[in-house]
């Protein structure tokens, strides 16, 4: 499997689906017989892994959009936990 | 405590999370472990395509998410993809529990399309003869073909056993047939005892010295082909001294909708005495989760008896399964007799000890649907 870079472009796993739940005020991820419920920041982060952005790309955005600095440790931290969970996977 | 004080922690209940469309009790095969009714409603009784539509629209708007696709079985309805299509484009995620009965590759294409996300696939054991068998059809090739769809259309496979007396010595065979079939996941699930599955009890329960050979092979399995393969094994509860919080507590995430538009917290409670079960015909999905006498009949702790009613373990397990407790019983209040803390655990210890004794002989098993039995369920 390759390894998390600032090069990657990971993707929504398959079998997973992420969207916008009103009833529950928040993003989830769905997957079979269940249901991840995001806080804020995983979800800024997962609605950019499109397959097409680069992790940089993703990390400068999220930097850009709530005008802070430094969040590459974080955001890659994330990125390691739900690769690991098949939240996320690269797309060839 | 006051009255009022007592009823303010039951304030509204969630969403229906997870809906489960029962789409049918027709079906292809007889399975004798089936948990569907003994006595099911005829066909002509079954909600048409636009009864199911409306039926999502109402669960959606009020937040349901997971859609289970199952019955009977759920293809032999041919309005199943218009059915997905709509289900999809609501923002369902759908899983389709299906035996592969008529899932050609035509009608898989056209689910796919339809975004249907999930499919579990049932087989009734390793062996052609044995599957056969069990499910009194000849439809073992037909479910390896299905096996081999399911992955040509980049779906998980998800396969899913029902184990009893007759095929739990073969978990080896059954997970190498899985692993064979480039399975992703199986789920090993004991035998629950309800419908036709209650009336087979005596045939069907294990004994002990099988399940822990069962179990022994899971594991060994498991170490071999680590995350390749994950093995779901769910523990046949006679043989536990806690209950199941079934259905994480009646009323509070399910909602099961039967093929002829009666709302349940469970697929079983249908049998439950006493209770209305309102019909999607004439009420809304909101007025049924939310104002209905059945769905709030068992929501909170209010009609909880001893050993329950006291028990710090109430809010994780919630006295256990209703339809168990009235089985076992003939009081679905209750503590579910699973518990070793309910003065009626000894009925299931009982059921387990003569399971052992009676291995062989007694009554012949009752294949689903074909043989009629009258006041039977």
């Amino acid at each position: 499997m390759e390894s998390l870079s600032e090069a990657s472009c990971p993707a929504v796993g398959r079998g997973f689906r992420l969207q916008w739940e009103s009833a529950q005020d928040a993003h989830v991820l769905l997957y079979p017989e269940g249901m991840v419920k995001l806080n804020p920041s995983a979800a800024a982060i997962l609605t950019r892994c499109d397959g097409a952005r680069t992790v940089a790309d993703i990390i400068s955005d999220l930097e850009r959009v709530y005008s802070i600095e430094g969040l590459g440790e974080d955001v890659l931290a994330f990125l390691r936990l739900a690769l690991q969970r098949g939240w996320l996977e690269f797309r060839q | 405590m006051t009255a009022e004080a007592r009823q303010a922690p039951s304030r509204r209940p969630g969403p229906p999370l997870w809906l489960l469309l029962e789409l049918t009790y027709r079906c292809p095969l007889h399975c004798v472990f089936c948990y569907n009714p003994t006595d099911f409603p005829h066909v002509a009784t079954e909600l048409d395509t636009g009864e199911w539509l409306r039926v999502l629209r109402e669960a959606r708007a009020l937040g349901a998410v997971q859609l289970g696709l199952s019955g009977g079985e759920p293809l032999v309805r041919n309005d199943l993809t218009a059915i997905v299509a709509e289900a999809h484009r609501l923002g369902f995620y759908t899983n389709l529990t299906t035996s592969g009965v008529g899932l050609t590759e035509e009608r898989l294409a056209a689910l796919k399309d339809a975004g249907l996300d999930h499919i579990q696939l049932s087989f009734q054991d390793s062996t052609p003869a044995m599957n056969d068998f069990l499910s009194s059809t000849h439809t073992f090739e037909l479910k390896s073909k299905v096996a081999a769809l399911i992955k040509k259309y980049r779906y998980p496979m998800v396969l899913n056993v029902v184990l009893h007396r007759l095929n739990i010595d073969h978990v080896e065979e059954i997970l190498a047939m899985a692993e064979r079939m480039g399975a992703e996941y199986v789920e090993l699930a004991n035998t629950q005892y309800y419908g036709w599955a209650w009336l087979n009890r005596a045939q069907l329960l294990p004994s002990r010295a099988q399940l822990l050979r069962a179990e022994q092979s899971m594991r060994r399995f498991r170490a071999l082909v680590g995350s390749r393969l994950r093995i779901f094994f769910v523990v046949p509860d006679y043989f536990e001294t806690r209950p199941k919080p079934c259905m994480n507590g009646l009323g509070r995430v399910f909602l099961a909708i039967a093929p002829d538009g009666v709302a349940l917290p469970c697929h079983a409670a249908r049998m439950l005495p006493g209770l209305s079960f309102p019909n999607v015909r004439e009420a809304s999905i909101e007025s049924i989760w939310y104002d209905s006498a059945a769905f709030n009949h068992y929501r909170g702790e209010e009609w909880m008896k001893e050993p329950c009613r006291s028990c710090p373990e109430r809010s994780r397990d919630f006295g256990g399964c209703r339809c168990q407790a009235y089985l076992l019983t003939g009081d679905a209040a209750n503590a579910d007799p699973v518990c070793d803390r309910s003065p009626h655990h000894h009925l299931v210890t009982r059921a387990v000890e003569q399971a052992a004794a009676a291995a062989t002989g007694g009554q012949p098993l009752l294949f689903r649907g074909l043989r009629v039995r009258k006041g039977a369920g």
